[in-house]
């Protein structure tokens, strides 16, 4: 009962994948020099996202998966962001 | 399919394997429906004492039969059994877990062996935090919601009942994440999401907040632990802490936990309302779809609970205007119940009198959620005894009825036999009146100024209380004749047919009680799920 | 007629939605401590700044490669065992283990260095310290904590894994439980990818 319509990530995509995510460390701890006052977090966060991403998409094969894993995956995100957003309604504005 | 069956006919789910062990040892939903059944009435039946003793030192003012510290004691334990132990997981684990494979025609949840294990959690979880009155140290009383800072100062041993509702969320999460991948990928050929059951569709709208909201308690608890153990500070005002913050991550979990009781328990009506009124549902589509429209929307109303607590306007607002959108799936699924029953055969047996019930007690406990949900309004009644006619009103009458429902329409199924119809109906009748004359005089009763977790009042407050206590005293007598109407038919009740209310649904189509794997062929659906051939009309009425 | 008995082994469809709603569950716990971060950030921006100063970014940093090469390993480890070599697999997995445990040595020192300061929830050292800096070292003790917690269940399930590829239960028809595994270390990875900006690097 083999499935093998499946796809199978080549050992040089994992290494590629992984030279990518390298690099995107890097590229933060640099960016941590650059006084940018309170958008450090901001640029910190979207490079950490786009990691987040990147090793979502390949390595834990969400860009071979069925659509179904894509959009649960993206909504749950999306969801709990909109929960700490809810939250801040509060701190932002007491 | 036969209709004569007896209990030494062809083997079912009960006789496949006997023994205690074999029960212990299960992979059977249908078994783990039951072990959770026998587990949960034995701890609601604990519980209700426990509100019954608090009901009687409440009938008059001052120390009656239990000290203040008692009485902190008593309402945090009968929460925290009634809430993490009964409502949360109740009908999902006993009907979900009985019915939901069979409905969709399937053999078993998705993942058997991790259902069994759900419910050793579940065990454990209830252990701990009944542990937690027996252990050395003074038991619990910071009330099921365990406001900081109280439950982070208090002497007591919180750390047990905090864990215990910790390991009851584990039990929770895997209940859900069972069921949904059981209906993602286990319906029988046909039967698409749109000829799905609504009891099914609400367990699916349960399970996705069973899933994703129940971890957020999960480490809201373990903060209120690192708070007493390890002395963190999030919610210490005094290391820099905010005492908020622990309200809005216990809300933003308990606040979506209350549609986990109540969407089950609308489930269970809408299969009840079509086979009693031998007519499909109406409005088949904007009850499932309202079912996750109440799950989605619930899940950004929890600063209703929080009006008085001192956060902003703007959050008050927010909160406000999405309590009352929140309202509208719940009052289209009123209306499309009562459109079913209209122009219906209407058959008044006792599953139907229980759903009749659970309309009427959904009703008030709905609207006056409402009013509490009014920012004006809330100012007024916050912390007073009409937040608790308010919730016992939704939970025990929707909740509740919802179970007396299903456990009165199933029951047959279940076990083969069949329970008497007139000790049923007397049975409804202590529980409704003795319901009514217990919780309502606590809306007077908050409107007029009295607080609620107190055990003491002013006198003028006193014969709404004695009303009160006496309404306690009917309803447990009700709850016992029901109880005991059940029983005692397990044993000396007739046999039951396979389908004694004509219904329509795959669960119908199979012996009672059903055979070990449910099906003998993989059902194949092609009509949409309340398609009533011919409809049963009694013609001896 | 379909068979109406259960299979031996769980279809891997099934298998692999179970473990990405159970990934689900394990972001909304690690979001709650999130929010707390979130919400104290907002409040004492500059004394998290300060917290920040006091940790070691060269660790924070290094430990961030550790585990983003252990999750290459162990992706390659599927590739391994798709491809039909299980020992190969089973080599990925054994780097992907002792990676974990590197990562496991460095937090050791990591935290021992804070406790020799005294600087523990709790202690005197903290209490002593601004608001804004006992909530960022309480969550940092939190949250770094929790997430070793997940590195040891993580590097024990694929220890399992490991066994099971020795013994042959997994083979390339039947690998669901190294892919869930791997799913499961790959969430350890993606926590990490959040924390350590989040920590170490609000200077």
């Amino acid at each position: 009962m083999s499935e093998n319509n499946e796809h199978i990530s080549s050992y040089a995509l994992n290494g590629k994948v992984l030279i990518v995510l390298l690099c995107l460390t890097a590229l933060t701890v640099l960016a941590i020099s650059f006084h940018l006052g309170a958008f450090t977090v901001a640029l910190a966060l979207l490079i950490a996202t786009f990691k987040g991403g990147i090793v979502m998409t390949y390595f834990m094969h969400l860009k071979f998966e069925n659509t179904l894993l894509r959009i649960l995956a993206i909504s749950v995100i999306l969801f709990y962001i909109s929960i700490v957003l809810t939250t801040f309604i509060d701190y932002l504005y007491r | 399919m036969s209709n004569h069956i007896s209990a030494d006919t062809p083997s079912n789910y009960l006789t496949h394997k006997t023994g205690l062990l074999s029960w212990l040892t299960t992979t059977d939903h249908k078994r783990i429906g039951l072990l959770y059944l026998y587990t949960i009435t034995i701890f609601f039946l604990t519980a209700a004492v426990l509100g019954l003793l608090m009901r009687i030192e409440k009938f008059a003012p001052g120390e009656t039969i239990m000290t203040a510290q008692t009485y902190n004691a008593m309402f945090t334990i009968h929460g925290i059994i009634m809430i993490f132990v009964i409502v949360i997981p109740g009908l999902s684990a006993v009907f979900g877990n009985f019915f939901l494979p069979i409905m969709i025609g399937a053999k078993d949840v998705a993942f058997p062996r991790l259902n069994l294990f759900t419910w050793y959690i579940y065990i454990t979880g209830a252990s701990i935090a009944l542990f937690s009155q027996f252990a050395y140290g003074h038991s619990p009383d910071a009330g099921w919601t365990f406001y900081v800072p109280y439950s982070a100062q208090s002497h007591s041993n919180m750390v047990l009942a905090l864990m215990g509702a910790f390991v009851l969320g584990f039990a929770s999460i895997l209940t859900g994440l069972n069921f949904l991948v059981t209906m993602h990928r286990m319906r029988a050929p046909g039967m698409t999401w749109f000829k799905m059951p609504l009891f099914p569709w609400s367990l699916y709208a349960t399970a996705w907040v069973q899933l994703l909201a129940t971890p957020i308690i999960g480490i809201t608890l373990l903060m209120v632990v690192a708070e007493r153990v390890l002395k963190i500070g999030f919610f210490d005002p005094t290391l820099g802490g905010d005492p908020v913050l622990y309200q809005h991550l216990f809300w933003i979990y308990s606040h979506p936990a209350v549609y986990v009781m109540i969407l089950p328990a609308m489930g269970v009506v809408t299969e009840i309302f079509p086979t009693f009124a031998q007519k499909p549902v109406f409005g088949y589509g904007a009850i499932a779809i309202s079912s996750l429209a109440i799950a989605l929307i619930g899940y950004f109303v929890w600063g209703h609970h929080m009006f008085v607590a001192g956060i902003g306007y703007n959050s008050r607002v927010f909160f406000s205007l999405l309590t009352f959108l929140v309202a509208i799936p719940s009052a289209i699924k009123v209306f499309n119940w009562l459109g079913t029953l209209y122009g219906g055969s209407i058959d008044l047996k006792p599953p139907l009198l229980y759903a009749l019930g659970f309309i009427s007690l959904f009703i008030i406990g709905g609207f006056s959620g409402l009013t509490q949900g009014a920012l004006a309004a809330n100012v007024h009644i916050t912390d007073t005894d009409f937040v608790v006619a308010h919730f016992h009103y939704i939970v025990f009458g929707g909740m509740g009825f919802g179970f007396f429902a299903a456990i009165h329409y199933w029951y047959p199924k279940i076990w083969g036999k069949m329970y008497n119809f007139r000790w049923a109906y007397i049975g409804f009748g202590f529980i409704y009146v003795g319901f009514h004359t217990l919780y309502f005089p606590m809306f007077i009763l908050g409107l007029m100024g009295m607080p609620r977790r107190y055990f003491d009042y002013l006198p003028r407050f006193q014969p709404l209380q004695e009303v009160s206590t006496i309404g306690a005293f009917i309803l447990i007598t009700g709850i016992i004749i029901m109880i005991s109407n059940l029983v005692y038919h397990y044993y000396k009740g007739a046999v039951a047919p396979a389908n004694p209310w004509h219904g329509v649904t795959l669960e119908w189509k199979i012996p009672s009680p059903p055979p070990h794997e449910n099906f003998d062929e993989v059902p194949v659906i092609t009509h949409p799920p309340y398609y009533f051939e011919k409809p049963f009309v009694d013609e001896g009425m | 007629m379909e068979s109406t008995k259960l299979n031996e082994y769980t279809d891997r469809d099934t298998g692999k939605l179970g473990m990405w709603l159970f990934l689900f569950t394990e972001l909304f716990l690690f979001g709650g401590l999130f929010l707390v971060y979130a919400v104290m950030r907002t409040k004492y921006a500059h004394d998290f700044h300060l917290g920040a100063l006091e940790l070691n970014a060269f660790i924070g940093t290094a430990n961030t490669v550790v585990l983003l090469v252990s999750s290459m390993t162990v992706a390659m480890s599927l590739t391994a065992i798709q491809t039909n070599n299980p020992s190969k697999a089973f080599g990925l997995i054994l780097i992907t283990v002792f990676l974990a445990i590197i990562f496991l040595i460095n937090k050791y020192f990591e935290w021992g260095h804070k406790i020799e300061l005294k600087l523990y929830p709790g202690s005197d050292v903290m209490r002593s310290l601004p608001h804004g800096e006992i909530m960022f070292f309480g969550l940092y003790f939190i949250m770094t904590g929790l997430h070793a917690l997940h590195v040891i269940v993580g590097a024990v399930l694929l220890i399992i894994v490991m066994f099971n590829l020795k013994s042959g239960s997994i083979t390339q028809e039947h690998y669901l439980l190294q892919e869930n595994a791997a799913l499961y270390w790959h969430l350890v990875d993606l926590i990490w990818i959040f924390l350590f900006p989040l920590l170490y690097l609000v200077t």
